[in-house]
């Protein structure tokens, strides 16, 4: 699964773009992955400050 | 004609005297959904404006940096919303020499947070409805129309009819994909970002410095866009690409470790530029997509201001003609997305041809690139000149050159055999 460290999210919005199945939620400061998440990682790999990790 | 219900809600909620049906509702209060709002009121329909954050303006993601002549095209320059007057941009080669283009008329460093107030007021002026703290969450359909818009506001969920719905929702696009256009970006197409305003720093006022390079910035660049005396915007992007192998931050740290060492932390910011060219559909029945959200952006400089102000205003002067005939079809829209092309769009779809070639260029190659323009006499640095120089040097670009320009070839060969 995708972890958000929360602390560390700017609610930016550049993991959403990239998102295949459109999982990633972002309110002004909230962000929320939903079970459509593939676990492709795209999302880990764009965030510019490393806040998304994946974990097995 | 559409009927009206004043709906007073309570107090608490802060939202009052709200319609039930407006024209043209659009999604999204940055420069491209507040100039849509605006030119779609100017133009006599009646207009929503929701913004998710509890402000128009922050956070401001974003390096500031306007060109003159595009600024001008919507908007006219004026001291109040400007942190600084540039006149000159130094491009600088991996190996650190600098290209130096002067131009009196050059561009600004902005406040984009007093400018997109400016941008929501004249908005408003013009008789949109602005509401923030205000979410959309999905779109409302009549068969295969868009018609509406789900949104809540400090908890409370309320939906809203509309003959057009204009998608302005930045970066992250999803009202597009709601409406069933597909606007998710490939990792090459977007630049993952980080800035900082540094203070404390010795910087030219006048000039703003581009850094390309494969250390300091692989597939994007660095910029250096200075708000005034020891103040500027620094930041990078990085090709999304290269994101799985070390973050932006990292980079643009190193950077500034080794630059700037004595520079204090003003703000930090950081987010994702669309690089790509624009979305191949733009319209829906009953929708139109506007600014980053379209990927309007500039694909060689990232630049999306002023080609979101285009776009918001095409779109909102075609929804206030679609309100006047009552033609909401996706074919009567389509004229948004034809005036787009012939502005902006074709131009980009050529600008990024030249993203891809300039990103397929090793550092040596933009090296022995700058050393042979740097003979040049300031003065006839010139695009075809440039190129004329560059090609003498490495004739292996020439096919490069030709297919980044295909679409051009009368314009930019004609000047190069004569």
């Amino acid at each position: 699964m995708i972890l958000i460290k929360d602390n560390l999210c700017d609610f930016c919005g550049t993991c959403v773009s990239v998102c295949p199945p459109d999982a990633i939620e972002l309110k002004e400061s909230e962000i929320k992955i939903d079970d459509t998440c593939t676990e492709c990682k795209l999302c880990v790999y764009v965030c510019p400050i490393e806040t998304l990790e994946f974990v097995e | 004609m559409q009927a009206l219900r004043l709906c007073l809600s309570d107090r608490n909620s802060g939202v009052c005297r709200m319609k039930e049906f407006y024209d043209v509702v659009v999604v999204g209060g940055g420069p491209a959904g507040s100039v849509a709002a605006w030119f779609a009121a100017q133009g006599g329909a009646s207009v929503l404006l929701l913004e998710k954050n509890r402000d128009i303006g922050p956070p401001v993601r974003c390096a500031e940096g306007v060109g003159h002549d595009g600024l001008k095209l919507i908007v006219e320059p004026q001291p109040f919303f400007i942190q600084n007057r540039i006149t000159g941009v130094n491009l600088i080669a991996p190996h650190g020499k600098k290209i130096h283009i002067e131009n009196h008329d050059f561009g600004y460093v902005l406040n984009r947070n007093v400018f997109d107030h400016y941008l929501a007021e004249l908005a408003a002026k013009s008789g949109a409805e602005i509401r923030t703290k205000s979410y959309a969450s999905s779109l409302i359909f009549e068969n295969d129309n868009v018609s509406g818009v789900n949104y809540s506001c400090l908890g409370k969920e309320f939906s809203v009819k509309c003959s057009i719905v204009i998608g302005a929702d930045g970066v992250e696009s999803r009202v597009g994909r709601w409406a069933g256009i597909h606007t998710q970006l490939k990792m090459k197409d977007i630049d993952t970002c980080v800035q900082y305003t540094l203070a404390n720093i010795d910087v030219d006022p006048k000039n703003c410095d581009f850094y390309f390079s494969s250390k300091i910035a692989p597939g994007g660049y660095l910029w250096v866009f200075p708000k005034g005396e020891g103040k500027a915007n620094v930041g990078l992007g990085i090709g999304g690409e290269y994101g799985q192998n070390e973050s932006p931050k990292n980079y643009l740290d190193r950077f500034i470790a080794d630059r700037f060492p004595e520079a204090s932390f003003l703000t930090t910011t950081v987010g994702g530029v669309p690089t790509a060219k624009t979305l191949k559909e733009i319209v829906k029945p009953g929708f139109m997509l506007v600014g980053d959200a379209a990927r309007q952006a500039n694909p060689i400089s990232g630049g999306g201001i002023v080609s979101g102000m285009i776009a918001g205003k095409l779109a909102g002067q075609v929804a206030a003609d679609a309100v006047q005939k009552g033609d909401f079809s996706k074919k009567f829209l389509k004229e948004y997305e034809k005036q787009w092309n012939k502005a902006e769009g074709n131009n980009h779809k050529m600008f990024y041809r030249l993203k891809e070639a300039v990103y397929k260029l090793t550092d040596e190659d933009l090296n022995k690139a700058a050393n042979a323009i740097l003979k040049m006499p300031p003065e006839k640095r010139t695009i075809v000149n440039i190129f004329k120089t560059v090609l003498v040097n490495k004739p292996q670009l020439f096919v490069v050159i030709l297919h980044v320009f295909k679409d051009h070839v009368k314009e930019v060969f004609d000047p190069l055999v004569n």
